[in-house]
């Protein structure tokens, strides 16, 4: 394969701006789907990625272009996920390719996420190949943008294609560019096997399939190949290629070349992302640059909604976990929930895409309990602690210093909302550090935050209090020592340790006063009138009742009645299965969902 | 299963002059064509009962029993009594207070009706017109004191508790005048919107249940003052006065039912007759649809059995009365009492009965 003809690209766009809607209309004109085959969103194979519009993993594909020149061309379409959880697969992707195509929406500019992707692009070497996308919209401004484009990234755009991957429009210049502007591939076939794994997925037949862009070398069928940051030495079965529907087996992938392997590897925890493919028998100097393995930040309790559930709530977390390596559980009980998981997620839309493809694809009724960070606590003792269960804090008697993890955050927004935004970041903790005008009318404010201010809701509140136009970013950056205190909740005297969770000092009290309240409002009133109290270590700091329950009796019983009543008394029971019995307290699971979600 | 040699009989006579909006019993308007078919039917059913039956409780129950036309009823209570031993038998019809003239009354107690069931609902004219019910307070009034006075000695009344207009002084004047008449029995039922009934599509403003809990206790001071037994959740009678047929529902005994939605508990089934005049009279015996094969189970015994202020012999259920008292610990003394063999809820008990059969039941019901 002459290295000559491929080009190896991806493409990088703001949620929203239509880069799937892009990848479709290459893939129609490149006609690697019959139109028949055409389905929306073609490159998102999950039901949330496309309710959602987003893309979760990263996917490639390969396809035959026909340029202007005459020429076939080989394109592999990586595309990258699009959310600030997924930053490390998105640096991964760009690792695999030489160009990314920059979409930008021709009447919302730049965002947030698009800057921090395009960064990591120009890190990356990539060849940026901005398109404006989006052109017949009324409001579309191509021209103001792709000055934007030149002001902020500082790369000509003014000849950028102006398209509309809706209507299908200019796409074929989007396609002539990709040939002239994006370069080949380097790399030696003949040098020793250097191939880098951007994703990877489980498959029951064949066993976890890798994608790989190959850097140098050549591997082939029946290499025996070694995976440098686990060890792993595995015998390759398939080596090939991917079209938009299937994967082609062609025996062997070379340096320039994107592709697939399987070699019989069961546990997707073998195959990194980020990691690098070598020989085992003659493997390179070095790994490629860049790896890390992937950790997650936001842990939760998981629990089945009724506890018989608890060995397919297993089942479906390993099952998930075959796709998803970074995804952690392990088991832990609580008083309240019994029997369930602790789970590490990379941030909280990674969260809550796990929970809801528990409760979609596996028909599960879970209870979750409030998202957690890791916070680093000192004890007296010297001994150094990593919590990331409330449960687990320890006595505030014994802390000489608790910390907890902070994020630099970018947040980009027109500029009528600085304050609105400032106002939300200070509620949040925040530390200002800089703001920049990207132009006459759009801001970058780079804030510190403490993480545990944003996983919850602070992306919802950002975006209401921006009408949507802001957009965030943001990283890990260190711990930082914080007044952390367990906020406890006890109902009828007795602690829920399901509800308990860390917090700022300066936060304790008003949250436990709203949560107390949504208790309250969640638990139905039953026989015996149900104290809710918020505590801190011993003492109190907020409390609520339910009043005990007055009426509850079926006045009028006869003959006709009997029948029904029986029924309601079975229903009833049948009802109680989704309630925690706590001591003689009554509490529907669905209370401790709600007690996680603080609308302002 | 015994033998269900003693029966209770029930009558559904399923027409009205005008329909209540919080009313879901099955009932038509009235129409005098209806009468011949519908009694035809009804006398067919009758002739069709197992042999040497006896019952001790006729019930002729709606609708709105007293539109039933003299001749209807005579040739209705003498198949009964061709068919069946009735004698000593309570002999139930209910009546709405504008059917009760004295013609009218001197013709039921002639044909062997030895009991009134009024339905009042209530003594203020403004809630009764509210309810769309068709007479004013002091009709009922006039129209139990005839009853009394051509001899009927066991009269009862319905009012209803939490009904949108009702205030506890309202309330209050409503019990005084029953209380003023010579009434033995008084049923009470909390207003409860029922699916399919005009209420339910143009709900008005009921009482909320804290409220509707207070006219209770409010209605059971004062008839225990009165002199009367709170012998069941809803009802009330002076001693020796209990419904003697619905006693019947709450101590699992049989009970037949003839008429478009009447239902029965005999020969080890549950079931009743579909809702269809059409049907009723068309077919020579009345269709049934049953809709259980094995009742009086222990837990649907208790359920019933906790209706009434006796409560319910511990010894008499050898299987669960060690599950019927951990369950009522910490119910105790709240909402149970046990005393000796016998657990009886207690009227704070009965208010939230539905919860605590719940907790009392877990491990008995199915």
């Amino acid at each position: 394969m002459a290295n000559e003809t491929i080009r190896n690209f991806c493409i990088i766009a703001h949620i929203d701006h239509g880069k799937s809607t892009l990848a479709d209309r290459i893939l129609e004109k490149t006609q690697a789907v019959a139109v028949r085959d055409m389905e929306e969103q073609l490159l998102d194979n999950m039901d949330i990625e496309r309710e959602r519009g987003i893309t979760i993993k990263a996917r490639a594909v390969t396809l035959n272009y026909t340029a202007q020149d005459g020429k076939t061309y080989l394109f592999n379409l990586i595309d990258t996920p699009g959310h600030v959880d997924f930053n490390y697969e998105v640096s991964r992707s760009l690792a695999a390719c030489e160009g990314a195509i920059l979409i930008v929406d021709a009447s919302q500019g730049i965002e947030a996420q698009t800057l921090a992707n395009t960064y990591l692009a120009i890190e990356a070497d990539l060849e940026l190949l901005p398109v404006i996308n989006k052109i017949d919209l009324p409001s579309a401004e191509p021209e103001r943008v792709a000055q934007e484009v030149e002001s902020i990234i500082g790369i000509p755009a003014m000849d950028a294609p102006r398209v509309s991957a809706k209507r299908g429009t200019n796409i074929e210049d989007v396609l002539e560019r990709i040939v002239t502007d994006i370069p080949a591939p380097k790399g030696d076939e003949s040098a020793p096997l250097q191939a880098l794994i951007f994703d990877s997925f489980y498959d029951s037949y064949k066993g976890v399939i890798i994608y790989i862009r190959v850097k140098e070398g050549t591997v082939r069928v029946g290499d025996r190949i070694r995976l440098m940051a686990t060890g792993a030495e595995f015998t390759v079965v398939e080596a090939g290629v991917m079209s938009a529907t299937d994967h082609i087996n062609q025996g062997s992938l070379c340096a320039g070349e994107v592709g697939y392997l399987t070699a019989s590897i069961k546990s997707i925890g073998d195959t990194r992302v980020g990691d690098t493919i070598t020989l085992a028998d003659h493997p390179c100097d070095s790994p490629l640059p860049g790896y890390r393995k992937v950790s997650p930040m936001v842990f939760s309790g998981i629990y089945p909604a009724d506890g018989a559930h608890y060995n397919d709530l297993r089942d479906a977390l390993e099952k998930l976990q075959l796709n998803d390596a970074a995804l952690t559980f392990e088991p832990e009980t609580s008083i309240a929930l019994g029997f369930g998981f602790r789970c590490g997620f990379l941030g909280l839309l990674h969260m809550e895409i796990i929970q809801e493809r528990l409760e979609r694809e596996y028909n599960l009724d879970l209870v979750t309990t409030a998202p957690s960070v890791i916070y680093r606590v000192t004890l007296t003792s010297g001994e150094v602690l990593m919590i990331d269960n409330p449960s687990n804090y320890p006595n505030p008697a014994n802390i000489a210093d608790a910390e907890e993890p902070m994020v630099k955050a970018d947040i980009l927004a027109p500029s009528e909302y600085v304050g609105s935004i400032m106002e939300l970041c200070q509620e949040r903790r925040g530390v200002f550090k800089d703001m920049q005008y990207i132009d006459e009318n759009r801001v970058n404010l780079h804030y510190t935050l403490p993480l545990n201010e944003i996983i919850y809701d602070f992306f919802d509140a950002l975006k209401s209090r921006t009408r949507g136009y802001a957009s965030l970013d943001y990283e890990l950056a260190g711990y930082a020592s914080s007044k952390l205190v367990k906020l406890d909740f006890l109902l009828n005297g007795d602690i829920v340790d399901a509800l308990s969770f860390i917090v700022h000092t300066d936060k304790a009290y008003t949250r436990a006063r709203k949560i107390a309240e949504k208790l309250k409002e969640n638990i139905p009133r039953q026989l015996f009138e149900v104290p809710i109290q918020a505590a801190i270590g011993g003492k109190v700091i907020a409390r609520e009742t339910v009043k005990a329950l007055r009426k509850d009796v079926l006045a009028k019983c006869y003959g006709g009645d009997i029948t029904r009543k029986k029924k309601l008394l079975e229903k009833q029971k049948e009802g109680k299965k989704r309630m925690r019995q706590l001591g003689t307290v009554e509490v529907p699971s669905d209370a401790f969902m709600a007690v996680l979600k603080f609308d302002e | 299963m015994m033998e269900d040699s003693v029966v209770g009989l029930y009558l559904h006579i399923p027409f009205c002059a005008k329909k209540c909006p919080y009313c879901d019993f099955y009932s038509l308007p009235y129409r005098r064509s209806h009468m011949a078919d519908y009694t035809a039917a009804v006398c067919r059913n009758l002739a069709a009962l197992p042999k040497a039956l006896t019952a001790d409780s006729i019930y002729l129950g709606g609708g709105t029993p007293s539109l039933l036309p003299f001749d209807a009823l005579q040739q209705i209570l003498d198949t009964i009594r061709s068919h069946c031993s009735v004698e000593h038998a309570e002999i139930t019809l209910e009546a709405n207070p504008c059917t009760m003239t004295d013609d009218a009354l001197q013709h039921w107690l002639h044909s062997g009706i030895n009991r009134l069931s009024v339905g009042i609902q209530s003594f203020c004219d403004d809630e009764l017109k509210q309810l769309g019910r068709n007479h004013t307070a002091e009709q009922s009034r006039q129209a139990i004191l005839r009853a009394a006075n051509i001899g009927f000695s066991n009269l009862s009344v319905d009012l209803m508790l939490g009904t949108p207009l009702q205030t506890a002084a309202s309330l209050s004047e409503s019990i005084a005048t029953a209380l003023s008449l010579p009434i033995t029995h008084l049923s009470a039922y909390m207003l409860k919107i029922e699916d399919g009934t005009p209420f339910a599509e143009n709900p008005p403003e009921i009482a909320d249940s804290d409220t509707a809990a207070e006219r209770y206790h409010q209605l059971r001071s004062a008839m225990l003052a009165a002199g009367f037994h709170h012998y069941e959740i809803s009802n009330f009678a002076k001693p020796g006065f209990e419904s003697r047929h619905n006693l019947k529902y709450w101590e699992c005994k049989p009970y037949i039912g003839i008429g478009p939605g009447a239902h029965s508990c005999y020969g080890g089934k549950r079931y009743y007759a579909p809702r269809s005049l059409e049907q009723f009279c068309s077919s020579y015996h009345q269709p049934i649809v049953i809709d259980d094969t094995e009742p009086c189970s222990d837990g649907e015994r208790l359920m019933l059995g906790l209706r009434l202020q006796k409560g319910i012999c511990l010894q008499d259920y050898p299987h669960c009365s060690s599950i019927l008292l951990r369950n009522a610990k910490p119910l105790q003394p709240r909402f149970v009492t046990i005393q000796d063999d016998t657990l009886s809820l207690t009227s704070d008990g009965w208010l939230v009965s539905n919860s605590v059969l719940g907790y009392l039941l877990n491990g008995i019901l199915p």
